[in-house]
Parts: C-alpha cells; structure tokens; sequence
C-alpha cells in the first residue's frame, strides 16, 4: 500500500506545525520560569540603580545611552569616529529628539 | 464535500509529484527561501525579545538622573546641588552617584566602574562576569588597574556579580568610594550625577521642569525616557536593520520575478495538456495555488523554527560577531523568549502570501486558453 | 451523432499571417461507428478533431453532440463534456514526463474528485488490459514508444468515455506497432465506442476499420460518405 504524495505532504507539515507549536509552548514556560531571575536583575539594577543594559561597551554613548548626548559620539575618539554598528543600533535617545528636552534645555543642540 | 477534498488531494499528489521531479531545482528554491525566513525572524525574535528583558530589567532604575553639562558635554555635577533640588516639593529623596569609565589598554576593554550604596572595603572589588571571563580574574586575585595619575593601583577581588544578570552587570567594577576618588581622580565635592526618588510619579515632569530653573546646567533625565531609549533599539530607523531587510526584501523579490517569468514553453506545454485531457481552469490554478503553498509554508514553518532555536537556544550566534562590533567585552545574549505572535503574522503576511501569489499570477492567462496548442 | 454543421476556423484572422485551416466543413459522425479522416498534412484534419473533441471553438459553424449544441456551452460545460465525453490520443502522446504511468493515465480524473482507491484500481485494470500492469511504477520517460503509446490510450479510455479520438496515431509508429495499434482500436469499436481517426497513413485509411471515411485537403471537405 503506497503512501500517496498528499498524506505525506499532509504529515510533513502537519509536524512542522507542531513542532512551531511546541516551541512556542517552551517559550512560554520558559518565560514564566526566567520571571524570578528577572526579579532578581531587576533588584540588582534598583539596587546599583543602573540605567542602562550592557550591550556595546566600546563607547560612553553605545555603553549608556540612556544617558548620552548627541555631541558624544563625535567627541569620545580622536578621529571622531562613529562605532559601527552598535552606534547605528543604538541611535539617540527619543528624549534628545523632541520632547521634554527640547523643553527643558535654554541652548540648542544640533541634529 | 467529500469529492472536493478527494479532488484537493489528487490535486495535490500531483503538485508534489510535480515538485519532486526537479529536486534538486525545487530543493535549492526551498532551502534559500527558508534562509530568508530565518534571517528575517531571527531579527524580529531577537530584537523583541531584547526589548522585553529590557523594559522588565530596567523599570525599578532610579527614577530621576540629573545631570550636569559643562561645554556641551556631560561633566560631573556638585554635590552642593543636592541641597536645594532636596527642597523642592515632591522630591523624596536625593542621592549622589559616583561612577565611571575605565579603558584597560591590556585588554583593550571599557569597564563601568561603580561605588554603590553597599560598597565593597576599601582595597576590594566585586567583579562583573564578562569582566571575570575576559581577565580570568576569580575571587581572592589580585586586580591592578592605573589611576588618573599614573599611580598603579590594585585591588583584591571580594566578589563577583551573578553571571545570570551580565545582560546589566558584565562589565560592572564595584568599589568603594575612597578607592574610586583615588583612582579616578573625581574630587571629593563631586559626583557624577544625582539620583531622585519622588513621592507622585505624575509629578516627574514638574520635578525636571523645576530643577532646570534652579541649575541651568543641569540636564534632568526621567526613568519614562531611559526606558524609550531601549525601545528604539534596532529600530527601523537605523540603518543597519534597514539595510538587513531591504536586502532580504530584495532577495525575495528577484526571486519571485524569476518564478514569474519563468512559465517556460515546457510548463505551459504541461498546463495545455492537463486542459486538454479535462481539467478546468480552476484546476490549474488551484494546482498553482497549492505549489505556491506547500514550499511558502514548509519555508515558513521551518524557518521560524530555525530562527527560534538559533535565537533562544543558539543565543543568537550568527549575528553576533556583527552586534559585537568593536567591543572585546560583551554579554552573552542568553535571552528569554518573549516572542510576539504579531509579528509572526507579519512575516508570514510578507513572505507566504506574495509567494503564493507569484506562483499563481503568470500562470492565469496560460490556464485559461484553449488547449487545442497541444495538437500542434 | 455528432454533426457539425458549417465548419470554419481561422487563425490570426486580420493579420498578415492569417490562416484558414477550415472552410465551410459539414459532416456526420454517427456514434459507434469508425470514422477516418483522410489527408495530407495542412489539410485540416487535426483542426477538425479538435473542434469535434471540445478542445477549440469554431469560427463560425455548429457542432451538435446528440441533440445538444455544444459550441455556445460556456467553458466549464464544455470542459465537463470533453471530459466525460472524449478521450483523445494525441499524435506526440503528450505524456507528462517525470510521472509514472500510473499517475499519467489516472490524471484525466483527479478533477472528478473519485475516491482515489477506486480510481487507482481502474487505472490499473486499463493498464492490464494493455498489458502495462507491470509498468505502472515505471515513469514514462523510459518507455518504448510502443509502450508509451499504449499509455496513450488508457489515459484517453480512464473516463470511459464515448468517443476515442486519435490525432495520427501511427506517425511515429513502425509497421508492427500500427497493425497492434488498429487491433486495438477493433477491439474498441467491439465495445460500441465511437472512434475518429485522423491519418495520412495506408495502414489506418485502407483498413477495414473505418466506417466512413472522408477526405480533407486545403481545409475543405473533397470526398465524404459510406465506405462503399
């Protein structure tokens, strides 16, 4: 008895979709399960009140930049230059491009 | 019903008879498709779930920063402004916080040095993991590190801070404040900024309005905007994952305009046969429809699942060289896995449908002229 | 009977490279009888069967299946009638190459929706009866051309249906497999099958098969009728 193309077409996704399936259901236990050990990161970042997370460490405003701003990137080397690509992935905060800042600040910064 | 699931099937075992007599062809179409899908998801379960860990990790940060500008950059703040931003309403508290920068030539890495609330004795340090990992440096070594005066300086590692938040910690140094005033040479009536805490939360934006009347120079910064920091993280707007997916984006394309354009004089040969022994129009589309189908969903499905296991289980491997960029310290991205079914839907919008409608399209006007071509 | 009735197809009409393969062209084809069209090349004969066989629309002119006109019939009808009603042999056979044998003859049905066990089966009975049975994993690629003409035929016979058209089935075929090929279209008429052969070859318009036997040249009809 052969096997027709269908049913094997038919069982073949069949499996990748549970596969999906059971990936994303991983996915959510393991998320529940990691919601302790974010509390305790989260506790650690209140209590060295840290602001930023440690990703790029080659620059002040790739290592922070929450805290950056706009003039740093081409100040913190000699040959001003940007560090790629974690200065492309990390742009200028949204609150140095409009907002509150613009608000608060009595001179201008470039853009 | 039953005869029209009977005719979807034989219709389908014709398709993958179809597809398979080309494997190699049709094996290759797949294979690169399916590398597009998990590229694609690769980027969008990393950096949303990035986006997530940040948004939990950094929401109990304090909740005001003030810092100083000095010349156009960020330079470290009197501590005397402490006193009068403590008077004013709202304010809960005010804290100085003393921290910095150090590169070490020899490793040609940026540490975060830091003097917290419970420091370390002076002449001990607690180590960040990355940090630990890069110098081997482990509890009850010896760490030298050169001051602002050139002055060698060294200390004993205590500690060192839990490998499971390097995501915020790799590359942290703690020590106490005496140490980190002589190392760093920051004079005594100085910090690098100042934490608030504030009774009414709704009160935030007034509490910064009010300390930049009171210190021009300072540059109040709250917890609301540190934490959109992280949500413009690989936005599209940066021009690395832009480029990322036009290039996916233009892949896909050539790829559907080869498949567009490439009814050849066999294939509608084929199709004018199939019409020609009695299948109808919709027959052939529906052939087509299901082509289309069975390699967009396979490519779908298997790539998403690639892409999770490369992302949650691989920790991301691929592209890390390139996130690493010039950094020699970095954390390793163990992420949890929040993904957001959302944006599987778009893929699968972006990739499935398109290619199902390519593979339909060119064969319309074929499918539905006479058949009487094969007599000839 | 299947009439047609004023026959005429032109290709490319209004263009510098229009064609007229048919003029004009009446005939009578009672149903399980034998008919063969005779003729050289461009005379029309292929053109002929394939308005006759439901694959192409006329120009102009009638065709009559019964009592029922079909050439107005909108195209699903005329698909679902050539279906049920014809099974045409091609001259290139016209397999689809990279199949096996078995799934090139059962294809003429997968639109019918027919539970496949049953459909294989049958497959599988015509295939015996030309002796193909062992062949049917076989893909067609690899057969003689003999055999592929066989598969030829089964695929044409899947759907039972009435009337087998042949488009010069013995043009690629030597003197052999011509004389198997006509006992096995005498084997068809034996079944009451209409048959309608369209050849240039003696072996096939001087056989006895043929009941009618009318001659084409330039698209016209010059000799029509009963063999005598």
């Amino acid at each position: 008895m052969t096997v027709r193309y269908s049913t094997m077409a038919g069982i073949g996704l069949f499996s990748l979709m549970l596969v999906n399936g059971g990936l994303a259901v991983h996915g959510r236990r393991e998320v529940r399960q990691a919601k302790p050990l974010l509390a305790r990161t989260g506790a650690l970042v209140r209590d060295l009140r840290l602001t930023d997370l440690c990703l790029f460490t080659e620059a002040s405003y790739t290592r922070h930049p929450g805290m950056a701003d706009l003039q740093t990137p081409f100040q913190d080397s000699p040959l001003s230059m940007e560090h790629f690509p974690s200065g492309s992935l990390t742009g200028p905060p949204p609150h140095l491009s409009g907002g509150l800042h613009r608000r608060l600040t009595v001179y201008r910064h470039g853009r | 019903m039953a005869a029209n699931l009977e005719r979807q099937r034989h219709i389908v075992d014709f398709t993958v008879a179809s597809l398979l007599r080309r494997k190699g062809k049709n094996g290759a179409l797949l294979a690169v498709y399916t590398v597009i899908v998990f590229l694609l998801a690769s980027v969008i379960f990393f950096t949303h779930a990035l986006k997530q860990e940040a948004a939990r990790v950094l929401k109990d940060g304090p909740e005001i920063i003030v810092q100083r500008t000095l010349m156009g950059r960020y330079s470290p703040i009197p501590r005397s402004y402490a006193d009068d931003i403590r008077e004013i309403g709202g304010v809960q508290s005010v804290r100085p916080r003393l921290w910095g920068y150090y590169y070490d030539g020899s490793f040609l890495a940026n540490y975060t040095l830091m003097v917290p609330d419970e420091a370390p004795p002076p002449g001990e340090i607690v180590l960040g993991s990355g940090i630990s990992r890069l110098r081997e440096a482990f509890p009850g070594d010896i760490v030298g590190f050169t001051g602002f005066d050139g002055r060698p300086q060294s200390y004993r590692v205590q500690g060192l801070l839990p490998e499971e938040s390097q995501l915020v910690a790799a590359d942290l140094i703690l020590l106490a404040e005496s140490d980190y005033r002589q190392l760093s040479g920051i004079p005594a009536d100085q910090a690098t900024d100042l934490v608030l805490t504030v009774r009414n939360r709704k009160e935030l934006a007034t509490i910064a309005e009010k300390i930049v009347k009171l210190h021009p120079d300072t540059r109040p910064i709250i917890r609301s905007e540190i934490l959109r920091t992280y949500d413009a993280l690989f936005s599209w707007r940066s021009g690395v994952v832009t480029v990322l997916f036009t290039i996916a984006a233009l892949a896909f394309v050539i790829f559907a305009w080869d498949k567009a354009t490439g009814l050849s004089a066999e294939e509608r040969k084929e199709i004018g046969v199939l019409k020609a022994v009695g299948w109808e129009s919709s027959d052939v589309l529906l052939l087509k429809f299901w082509e289309g189908l069975l390699v967009s969903l396979t490519a779908f499905l298997l790539g998403t699942a690639l892409a999770y296991l490369h992302v949650f289980a691989g920790t991301f491997w691929l592209f890390a060289p390139v996130l690493k960029g010039w950094s020699t310290l970095y954390p390793e991205f163990r992420l949890t896995p929040f993904i957001h079914f959302g944006q599987l839907e778009v893929i699968f919008l972006l990739t499935v449908v398109p290619y199902i409608v390519t593979t339909i399209v060119p064969s319309w006007r074929v499918a539905t002229i006479d058949p009487d071509m094969v007599l000839r | 009977m299947i009439r047609a009735q004023g026959i005429s197809k032109t290709f490319n009409a209004g263009r510098p490279n229009e064609f007229r393969a048919l003029q004009d062209v009446s005939v009578e084809l009672p149903f399980g009888r034998t008919t063969i069209l005779k003729g050289p090349s461009g005379s029309g004969k292929t053109t002929l069967l394939g308005i006759i066989g439901c694959m192409a629309r006329p120009t102009t002119g009638r065709i009559y299946l019964g009592e029922r006109e079909i050439t107005s019939l909108p195209e699903r009808f005329l698909t679902g009638i050539r279906r049920q009603t014809f099974g045409f042999i091609f001259q290139q056979f016209n397999l689809i190459k990279g199949l096996t044998v078995l799934e090139n003859v059962m294809i003429p049905a997968y639109p019918l929706g027919e539970k496949h066990g049953l459909l294989r089966q049958r497959a599988l009975d015509t295939l015996e009866l030309f002796d193909l049975g062992r062949k049917a994993g076989a893909k067609v690629d690899w057969l003689s051309g003999g055999e592929a003409q066989r598969v030829a035929i089964a695929r044409a016979l899947i759907n039972d249906p009435l009337v087998v058209i042949a488009d010069e089935p013995t043009a690629h075929l030597d003197s052999r497999l011509s004389t198997e090929f006509m006992a096995i279209m005498r084997r068809l008429k034996g079944e009451g099958k209409t048959i309608i052969l369209a050849s240039h070859d003696p072996i096939v318009y001087d056989s006895d098969l043929g009941d009618l036997l009318i001659e084409m040249r330039d698209g016209r009809i010059v000799r029509g009728g009963e063999r005598p």
